[in-house]
C-alpha cells in the first residue's frame, strides 16, 4: 500500500491540521515509509485472538453520579486564549 | 550535598545536618550553572524555596515523612500550578495549570521541594529529546550525544546531578532508554500503578509514570511516596499500599533470569552486548540462575506500537483546538480554520506525524485493519512474556541497540529513530514493570544501561534485583567528567 498526495491532504483534513503543498509531500514520503513498516502487521496470523485494549484487562470503573468538583470557572478559564464574560470566544458561526 | 543519593540525603536531613532550604538552595545554584545543558524549562527559586521552608516546618513539628525536604524536577508532561506545563510544546507555551498532577500532589504531601519542570520530546513523542520546540538537552556525558528520550530533561539532570530524582514518563521506552543513554537508574512501574491524573495524555492504553534515580535504592524509596490508587484515573488499580524496599535485602541466589535470545540479534552493538553479558555474568556469580528464553514476536512490537500509540495519541491531542487553552493563530478566516491553523502553528513535526498517521488508521475502513489487527498482535506479544515468566522470575537483556548517538543522526528519519525503542517497545505494550540499570561503558566511553523487565506487580522484587547488582558494582556511582 503507497498512501498519495490526496490521502495525505484528507488525512491533515480529518486531523484539523492545515498543511501546505510543500509540507504534504515531505509528510508524504516519511508517512510511506512508516507505513511500510507497519504492513508487517498484515502477515501476522492474529485468526481468534482478542484484541487488547488495555494491559490489565477488565472493565473501566465507574463512580456515583455525584459532584466532586467545586466551582473553579475563573481559574479553569484562566488560559484561554479569548473570554469574555466567562465564556470562551471563537470566531462568529452564526451569521 | 550535590552528589548523595536519595537515601543519603534522607538520613542527612533526618539528622538535621543539613536543611531543606540548605539542600534545594545548592541545587538551585547547580541548575543555573548548568543551564547551558537545557535540562529544565522552568525554573523558580522563590517557589521552590517556599516549599523548602514548609518542609523544614513540616520536621519541626514532628510530621516528616522519610523524604520530607529532598528535592525532586518533574517532566514537564505532569501538569503543576505553581510551574508552567507545556509538554515541551509551543501549543501549551506558557500554560499554568489550574491543579497538580495527582504524582506531584503525592510527592509534595511527603514533603519533596519541587525543584522545577524538565526538559522532554514533545507530548512526550521521540527518543532523542530532539524534538523538543524548547531545544534538545546534552548529554552530561558527551555534549555531542543525546541524552535519550523522550524523558531527556529528566535522565540529565539526574545524571549531572542536578536533581537527586526526577520523574518521568514511559510509553514505549521513554524512562528506560534515556537513563540508559545516560548512565542512570530509571524504573517503569506496571501500568497502572501511578496515577495518570495531570498527567499530560500522550497514549492512554500505554503511558505510565516512573523516576529517574542514582540507584534503585532510591527508586524504591520514592516509589513509597508517589504510587498509589487514584479514583480519578479510571485504569489506576485498586491495590493495598506497598513497601517498595521490603525485597532489598533479598539475594538473588535461587533467581531465575530469563535473557530472551532475540534481544541479543542482529543490529545489538557489539559494546552495548559486552557490557549486558558482564552483568549476566555478575548476577550468575551471586548464584542466579540464567536461563534461554524467547520472545519470538517482541520485534512486531515497533509496528504495532506505532498503530496504537498514534491512534490513542490522535484522539487525545484533539482537544488541542485553541478554544479553552493552548495555542491560537493571530490570523484566520472562520472556527474551522482556526482551529486549522492552531494546530498546524502548536505542534511541531513529530505530534503532527503521529496524528496523521493516527487519524488514518482509525478512519473509516482502516479501523480493523490496522487498529484491531495492532491490538491483535500486542495480545501475542503480552502472552509471549507470560509464557516466559513461568520459566524465570526476570527477564534481562539490553536496552538499546547502541550507546547514545550524536545530535541530528535520526532526526531525518523517522523510521530509524522509532528503532531506537526496539527493547523496550515490547514491555510497554504489555505493561509490564521495567528499568534500565547502568551496567557499563562502551563506545565514547558512553554508558551502557541493563534492562530488567519483572511480572505484573512484582516492583520490589525487580528493585531487589536491581539493588543487589549496584551493591557488588559501582557504575551507578560513576558520573560525568565536569559535573563537580
Amino acid at each position: 500500500m503507497s498512501l498519495s498526495i490526496d490521502d495525505v491532504t484528507r488525512i491533515a483534513h480529518l486531523a484539523r491540521i492545515s498543511i501546505t503543498a510543500e509540507e504534504a509531500h515531505a509528510t508524504l514520503a516519511q508517512l510511506n515509509d512508516i507505513f511500510g513498516m507497519i504492513e508487517r502487521l498484515a502477515r501476522v496470523d492474529t485468526e481468534g485472538i482478542e484484541p487488547m485494549s488495555h494491559p490489565l484487562g477488565g472493565a473501566q470503573r465507574l463512580r456515583e453520579d455525584r459532584v466532586t468538583e467545586a466551582d473553579a470557572r475563573e481559574e479553569n478559564m484562566k488560559n484561554a486564549p479569548a473570554r469574555e464574560d466567562g465564556l470562551f470566544l471563537v470566531p462568529r458561526v452564526i451569521e | 550535598m550535590y552528589e548523595k543519593s536519595v537515601a543519603e540525603l534522607a538520613r542527612a536531613l533526618d539528622a538535621g545536618t543539613v536543611s531543606a532550604v540548605e539542600l534545594a538552595s545548592e541545587y538551585l545554584a547547580r541548575i543555573e550553572r548548568f543551564k547551558g545543558m537545557n535540562a529544565f524549562l522552568d525554573v523558580r527559586p522563590e517557589v521552590t524555596l517556599a516549599q523548602a521552608r514548609r518542609a523544614d516546618a513540616m520536621r519541626a513539628a514532628g510530621r516528616a515523612t522519610a523524604l520530607t525536604g529532598v528535592p525532586v524536577a518533574h517532566k514537564d508532561i505532569f501538569v503543576t500550578r505553581d510551574f508552567a506545563s507545556t509538554a515541551a510544546s509551543r501549543m501549551l507555551d506558557g500554560y499554568m495549570s489550574p491543579f497538580d498532577a495527582a504524582v506531584v500532589e503525592n510527592m509534595a504531601a511527603a514533603g519533596m521541594v519541587t525543584l522545577g519542570k524538565v526538559n522532554c520530546d514533545e507530548f512526550a513523542m521521540g527518543s532523542s529529546n530532539e524534538n523538543s520546540a524548547y531545544g534538545r538537552v546534552a548529554n552530561p556525558w558527551d555534549g555531542n550525544a543525546v541524552p535519550g528520550g523522550s524523558s531527556g530533561g529528566s535522565a540529565a539532570a539526574v545524571a549531572a546531578r542536578l536533581a537527586p530524582v526526577a520523574t518521568a514518563t514511559d510509553t514505549g521506552g521513554s524512562i528506560r532508554e534515556p537513563a540508559a543513554f545516560s548512565g542512570i537508574t530509571g524504573i517503569k512501574p506496571t501500568y497502572g500503578r501511578a496515577s495518570r491524573w495531570g498527567m499530560i495524555a500522550f497514549a492512554s492504553s500505554l503511558d505510565q509514570a516512573g523516576v529517574m534515580t542514582q540507584s534503585a535504592e532510591d527508586a524504591a524509596l520514592v516509589f513509597n511516596a508517589m504510587l498509589g490508587f487514584d479514583p480519578r484515573d479510571s485504569t489506576s488499580v485498586e491495590r493495598a499500599p506497598e513497601d517498595y524496599t521490603r525485597d532489598l535485602a533479598t539475594p538473588v541466589a535461587g533467581l531465575t533470569i530469563g535473557v530472551p535470545r532475540e534481544f541479543f540479534g542482529k543490529g545489538l552493538q557489539p559494546d552495548v552486548e559486552a557490557a549486558v553479558r558482564a552483568a549476566l555474568a555478575e548476577y550468575e556469580k551471586q548464584g542466579a540462575r540464567l536461563v534461554d528464553i524467547s520472545l519470538p514476536n517482541a520485534e512486531l512490537g515497533i509496528p504495532v506500537y506505532y498503530v496504537i500509540a498514534p491512534a490513542e495519541c490522535s484522539s487525545n491531542l484533539s482537544r488541542f483546538d485553541g478554544v479553552r487553552y493552548g495555542h491560537r493563530a493571530a490570523h484566520y478566516d472562520d472556527l474551522a480554520d482556526m482551529i486549522k491553523r492552531s494546530r498546524a502553528e502548536g505542534f511541531g513535526a513529530e505530534p503532527k506525524r503521529r496524528i496523521l498517521i493516527g487519524t488514518y488508521v482509525l478512519s473509516h475502513g482502516y479501523y480493523d485493519a490496522y487498529y484491531l489487527k495492532a491490538q491483535r498482535v500486542r495480545r501475542i506479544i503480552a502472552d509471549e512474556f507470560q509464557r516466559a515468566f513461568r520459566e524465570c522470575d526476570i527477564i534481562a537483556g539490553p536496552v538499546t541497540t547502541s550507546v547514545a548517538f550524536g545530535f541530528g543522526e535520526k532526526a531525518a528519519d523517522p523510521v530509524s529513530m522509532y528503532l531506537s525503542d526496539l527493547y523496550t517497545i515490547p514491555g510497554s505494550l504489555a505493561g509490564l514493570p521495567g528499568m534500565s540499570i547502568p551496567c557499563g561503558f562502551g563506545a565514547r566511553n558512553l554508558p551502557v544501561g541493563l534492562q530488567l523487565t519483572a511480572n505484573y506487580f512484582e516492583e520490589a522484587k525487580l528493585l531487589g534485583a536491581a539493588h543487589r547488582y549496584q551493591l557488588a558494582t559501582d557504575w551507578h556511582r560513576r558520573m560525568p567528567a565536569g559535573i563537580a
